[in-house]
């Protein structure tokens, strides 16, 4: 089919047992986490929630327990599952590595369950996405090192001489992330599970931001583009709209990135100029991710009406849309007039979840349903009008979040910032707070809505994964592959 | 100091055009049209391989079993709905 095959010859079979194992966790990660979002979501509504068993579950404990299992357990189990897949279909040869990849898996739980241990203790570095404390970290440096020889190593014992352009954001991901966790938990051991950084005053907040920001770039932008240019073509049927362009996306977005951590820190004791270079950055990066979401979505150029019936496509192109959101959000909030009016505010909040659940979590869910029929040899899901609901659900809770933290934000910051002729604020913060309110209940309902959507995942994928027949009771199992 | 930064933004913007130039060149243009359609290349190994994980489990569950061999190039054309 392509000319690109370079060695021939029997192949032997993938390992898809891993992205198994990594498929089935994400979906149980997921819910952990985002309910653990829901409950927190509920806490600020209802503040007697933080009571339910103190002092393990008051916010300011499960807040990075949230954000840890959402991104690492949830993100990090769908980028470890689509990147194994991705890497082993392109490259037409099964993972290199041997016990390594197993340890991958093991080791990624084993961290993910010391966080939900120590979190709740209040065992924290107290640094934001990089709360657990040493021998934890070193575990994670560990696993990452053996995942980025896995990665690798595939490569380079690939069967075809092109490296398609999914693996090119995965390896720059596996290889920016290495670099980030390292250098940002560098830190003196004091007793095991407690450390303080290597690094002091603004330049430990400006290494924090390098590695928050980036982990946001890489972690949760660079990476899951890398899904977009393999599982957005394979499910729309027809390859990316434009190659090239893919190329130029991926130079230009991983070179930018890197600079925009600085606008975290707007009117800090960061030096200015490095506020404004950051805020500059940030301001350019409106081109690469706009120039990504568009041959993603042009990919449909052709094919529009399989969205009418296929709502596996339409998760994956709506999570383009939300990622075009936030992609012209971020840039602008990272002005720094318009950043005076949004940080600490609940606009922060929004924007962030208008990624994490519009375009991150969106684009996992498509990914996940388009993959588990296939590792599974089904030839679809047990049911696609589950699927469906899943869809409206994510896409009206994702809304109805975003919007309520639009709002909120706003009003909090037009109320921070109101004077009185004689100088003094207009209002004490605890208006600010009464004035949230409504917000905050939009917001979990929002968030619950979100968190049913994967219940109703995690039953489709039990469905599909133990059962030979589909909704229709028809036989659901691609036939076999002829055999010996 | 200003001069480094002048060198910076012109090599910065001389990489960026490289770039642009490498990728959009018209004699690569029919190579990169063969390398967008890779995902497309593999798709009965990737069944085989969803059986022999199958298998995996069927033997890791019970020892027994007469074992296919997944080296065995499959004959069979039906589509799953990866290839829809």
């Amino acid at each position: 089919m392509t000319t690109s095959v370079v060695k021939t010859g029997p192949v032997p079979a993938y390992d898809y047992k891993i992205v198994r194992q990594f498929t089935i966790m994400s979906v149980v990660w997921g819910i952990v986490g985002m309910g653990v979002g829901v409950l927190i979501a509920a806490q600020l509504a209802w503040p007697a929630l933080n009571d339910l068993f103190q002092p393990f579950t008051h916010f300011g404990r499960l807040r990075p327990l949230h954000t840890n299992a959402v991104i690492f357990a949830f993100g990090g189990s769908v980028l470890f599952a689509t990147s194994y897949y991705v890497v082993q279909r392109t490259c037409q040869t099964p993972l290199w590595g041997g016990w390594l990849v197993p340890f991958t898996f093991w080791g990624w739980q084993v961290v993910i369950v010391a966080a939900a241990i120590t979190l709740p203790m209040g065992l924290t570095s107290s640094k934001e996405y990089a709360e657990l404390e040493w021998p934890i970290d070193i575990l994670i440096a560990l696993i990452w090192v053996a995942y980025a020889l896995v990665f690798f190593g595939t490569i380079a014992k690939r069967r075809t001489s092109h490296i398609y352009v999914a693996n090119w954001f995965f390896g720059a991901y596996i290889i920016t992330i290495a670099f980030l966790h390292i250098v940002n938990n560098l830190a003196i051991p004091v007793y095991p599970f407690k450390s303080y950084s290597l690094f002091a005053g603004t330049t430990d907040a400006m290494i924090q931001w390098w590695y928050g920001h980036n982990a946001v770039g890489f972690f949760l932008t660079a990476a899951f583009l890398g899904i977009m240019y393999y599982f957005v073509p394979k499910q729309a049927g027809r390859p990316v709209y434009s190659y090239q362009l893919s190329i130029v996306h991926f130079w230009a977005l991983i070179s930018i990135y890197v600079w925009a951590g600085g606008h975290h820190l707007h009117y800090s004791a960061l030096p200015d100029w490095t506020q404004s270079l950051a805020m500059i950055m940030s301001v350019i990066l409106l081109a690469p991710s706009w120039g990504g979401m568009i041959n993603g979505i042009m990919t449909l150029s052709g094919a529009w009406h399989k969205l009418r019936t296929d709502p596996t496509l339409r998760f994956l192109v709506v999570s383009l849309s939300f990622y075009g959101m936030s992609t012209f959000e971020g840039p602008m909030m990272s002005i720094k007039t318009v950043n005076a009016l949004s940080h600490n505010t609940d606009w922060t909040v929004g924007h962030v979840h208008s990624g994490a659940l519009g375009w991150v979590a969106m684009i996992s869910i498509g990914a996940l349903y388009h993959l588990v029929p296939v590792l599974f040899g089904r030839k679809q899901m047990y049911s696609v009008k589950l699927i469906n609901a899943h869809f409206w659900l994510a896409t009206v809770g994702t809304v109805l979040y975003i919007a309520a933290m639009w709002v909120n934000g706003i009003t909090q910051g037009l109320m921070w910032r109101a004077f009185n002729a004689d100088g003094t604020l207009t209002y004490s913060f605890v208006e600010s707070v009464i004035a949230s309110y409504p917000g905050y209940i939009v917001r979990f309902i929002g968030g619950a809505f979100f968190l049913f959507g994967m219940l109703l995942m995690a039953y489709n994928v039990f469905r599909t994964v133990t059962e030979k027949e589909n909704a229709a009771s028809e036989d659901n199992i691609v036939p076999h592959a002829q055999t010996a | 100091m200003d001069i480094l930064r002048q060198i910076a933004v012109v090599l910065g913007a001389v990489a960026f055009l490289a770039v642009c130039w490498w990728a959009f060149s018209p004699k690569r243009r029919k190579r990169f049209e063969e390398d967008a359609k890779l995902p497309f290349a593999d798709e009965e190994l990737s069944r085989r391989s969803a059986e022999a994980a199958d298998e995996q489990d069927t033997e890791e569950n019970s020892a027994a079993g007469d074992r296919h061999d997944p080296a065995t190039p499959p004959a069979d054309k039906n589509k799953g709905q990866d290839e829809k």
